[in-house]
């Protein structure tokens, strides 16, 4: 009999550790192209947009019509036109010739003079939330700023702003600041540098040759794929230092969550690409193979996951598929852990489909590791 | 348990439409150094997967070490030594972690002890800490040996072993096999070098997977029914050249100042060197290994 041995796996991990240490411009890409992905993505996405053409629709005509006009164009990130209908809104939107509606309701002067908070609706274009991300952000000061433009006599209640502004994201409600996008940043440069790196592990070895000694020496295939794993995962956690880092410090990210609940389920993630990554070297007849199958789960992790659509938004089946990706609970997770604040009660859910599907592809893995050369 | 080391019967294996081994019995005693030879594609490699698990046979059944072939492929990696004809061993580990790393899988209780040990005993001491990928060939096919040796196991699989040694390195390297033979250790050693397979206790040749001739040097010689002749004087180059062609000789070469002819049929040979006139001085000699090998590999050829 052969069962699993630990000082075996021992022995492979030290093997697979030396490798990987030894690989020194492997490891130096490992750790810089997650780094890079994160500067290219996260300041285009912080590219800060200006001047966004919107859409200024009143029912009737208003004195305080013009200072909010005035203090959104002042704010830099409106160019405010006039436009008559509800129609003509909607239509510029969906052209995207409008990235804003701004609509100042009926009776809003009398509104503000009585103190009742009246509510100016923005209706945002919020297919590209980055875009419009700073310009929603910019809204504050907007309002202080007509605050203070208006007479005297309001401005010696300050408590009860005169208006408020409602914007109702349009296309794409669950995305709004450019906060939102980092965390999903995160767990796709996670998922781009953790799924390649070991994607290559075995056919590496068949192609090299070392198979053969390998295949003849008394190892178990599930030592073989963990001792493969293991040392990508730490180095998955240097990614993740480096990433969480750099976005605490270049995007202002908020870390509201655990720390070490986050890093736990970001640890499980890594795993389970590492895993997958795995399966595709093991049913890979050779290094090409093994690539593209690794890409052709790319697309999916990108579209499916939350990230460039809103996860609710999808069709049904498109959410069934989407649950199956490890990548679409991991952007769960990390969302909520770093911008609610979200703890193991709330994580629980999406952290055992990854759990699940890391230890069904290691036994798919495993069921498909050939013992002998054929 | 028996002491047959290696017995299998009826192997066969095919690839696609190739049949690589086709009814392949072997029996290997324990302590025999069993030299196995055949020109390059007729099965040697195919061959000694199968016997240590790495290839399933299509057909056939036996034992390797007294376990299953078919069924127990785990219990005969630990007690089988198999060098690849390729070097396999990771080019990216120095020598000492190439070694430690066996031992380790083979989880020797007295590893770092035992690495030493056969880094001393092969002479690998200066180059412990080199990496594999930079050694000469000679180097790594010690390394490679070394590997296979290191965990003690009863049967080497050794793939040609020797290819691309030179003869200083071979010559130690069968020293080594003959020492470990005494010691019990069963081989079965591939090779294309005569004097390599003169030095094995059996001869196991093959040609397009199926066993052709097999027993000791002399038996192999003996029973191969092949007539030589040998002739000295001057112009036995030229010689050479016009009896290659003649009727009934099969191969024709000098050999430092000794002109070699071989065949089968000794009336037309003893006709071809009487054509040959009075220049030359002839007798005729026993046959050499080598002779028999390219005799039963331009039979094989002109099968094909
Ligand atoms: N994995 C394989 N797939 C297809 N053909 C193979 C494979 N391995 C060996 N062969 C073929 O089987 C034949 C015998 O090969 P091999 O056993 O390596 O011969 P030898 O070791 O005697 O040179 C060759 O023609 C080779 O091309
Ligand atoms: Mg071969």
């Amino acid at each position: 009999m052969n069962r699993f041995s630990f000082a075996r796996l021992i022995a492979l991990l030290r093997k697979e550790t030396i490798q990987v240490m030894r690989d020194s411009m492997t490891l130096r890409m490992i750790i810089a192209i997650p780094i890079m992905q994160l500067f290219l993505f996260g300041y285009a996405i912080n590219s800060d947009p200006k001047h966004l053409p919107a859409g200024l629709l009143s029912v009737d005509a208003s004195k305080y019509e013009r200072t909010i006009a005035a203090a959104l164009n002042n704010s830099g990130y409106y160019n405010l036109q006039q436009i008559r209908t509800e129609q003509e809104a909607d239509e510029g939107l969906a052209r995207g010739d409008l990235m804003f509606v701004v609509e100042i309701p009926p009776g809003f002067d009398r509104a503000v003079d009585r103190g009742e908070n009246p509510s100016v609706l923005i209706d945002a274009d919020a297919t590209d939330p980055s875009a419009i991300g700073n310009a929603v952000s910019a809204l504050n000061s907007v309002l202080a700023d007509f605050n203070r433009d208006l007479p005297p006599i309001h401005q010696a209640l300050p408590q009860t702003p005169a208006t408020n502004f409602v914007v109702h994201a349009r296309y794409n409600p669950e995305q709004l600041t450019v906060l939102n996008i980092v965390p999903g940043l995160i767990v796709i440069v996670l998922t781009f540098s953790t799924l390649f790196v070991t994607t290559l592990a075995i056919t590496r070895e068949r192609e090299r040759g070392t198979m053969e000694n390998l295949l003849a020496m008394p190892v178990r295939p599930i030592e073989v794929m963990i001792a493969k794993i293991i040392p990508y995962v730490f180095i998955g956690y240097v990614q993740v230092g480096l990433i969480l880092v750099a976005s605490v410090v270049f995007f202002d990210l908020p870390v509201r969550g655990s720390l070490p609940l986050l890093l736990g389920a970001l640890g499980l993630f890594i795993a389970s690409n590492l895993a997958l990554g795995v399966t595709f070297s093991t049913i890979a007849s050779n290094q090409m193979q093994a690539v593209q199958l690794a890409q052709f789960t790319l697309m999916p992790s990108f579209m499916l996951s939350g990230f460039m659509f809103p996860f609710r938004g999808m069709p049904v089946w498109a959410q069934v598929f989407g649950n199956l990706i490890p990548t679409t609970h991991a952007m769960r997770i990390v969302r909520g852990m770093l911008l609610k604040g979200n703890g193991w009660n709330e994580i629980a859910s999406d952290v055992w489909p990854m759990a699940a599907f890391t230890v069904a592809v290691i036994v798919f893995a495993v069921w498909r590791y050939r013992e002998t050369l054929d | 348990m028996n002491d047959l080391v290696i017995d299998v019967r009826d192997l066969s294996r095919s690839f696609g439409d190739l049949k690589v081994v086709e009814g392949l019995s072997l029996q290997v005693a324990r302590g025999e150094i069993c030299g196995f030879l055949g020109a390059n594609g007729s099965g040697k490699t195919t061959t000694i997967r199968m016997l240590c698990g790495l290839l399933a046979p299509d057909g056939g059944s036996g034992t390797c070490i007294g376990y299953d072939i078919l069924r127990q492929a785990h219990d005969i990696r630990r007690q089988v030594g198999y060098m690849t004809q390729r070097f396999s061993l990771y080019d990216d580990l120095t020598v000492f972690e190439n070694l430690d790393f066996v031992a380790a899988v083979f989880e020797m209780p007295n590893r770092r002890a035992a690495v030493a040990e056969m880094i001393e005993r092969m002479g690998l001491g200066d180059r412990r800490d080199q990496l594999a990928g930079q050694l000469s060939g000679g180097w790594k096919q010690r390394l490679a040996l070394s590997a296979c040796v290191l965990h003690g196991p009863k049967l080497l699989l050794l793939d040609e072993p020797t290819a691309g040694v030179d003869v200083k390195a071979r010559r130690e390297f069968w020293d080594l096999i003959h020492d470990m033979a005494v010691d019990g250790l069963t081989t079965l050693v591939s090779t294309h070098y005569m004097d390599e397979a003169e030095r094995c206790s059996r001869i196991v040749y093959l040609a397009q997977g199926r066993i052709v001739v097999q027993g000791g040097a002399a038996a192999v010689i003996g029973g191969s029914g092949l007539v030589t002749f040998e002739a000295t004087g001057e112009g036995i180059d030229a010689a050479a050249r016009r009896l290659r062609g003649a009727p009934g000789v099969e191969a024709a070469g000098v050999f430092g100042r000794a002109l070699h002819i071989a065949g089968m049929d000794r009336t037309a040979l003893q006709a071809a060197v009487r054509a040959e006139g009075d220049g030359l001085e002839w007798r005729e000699v026993e046959p050499r290994l080598e002779d028999v090998f390219i005799h039963m590999l331009s039979v094989e050829e002109a099968r094909r």
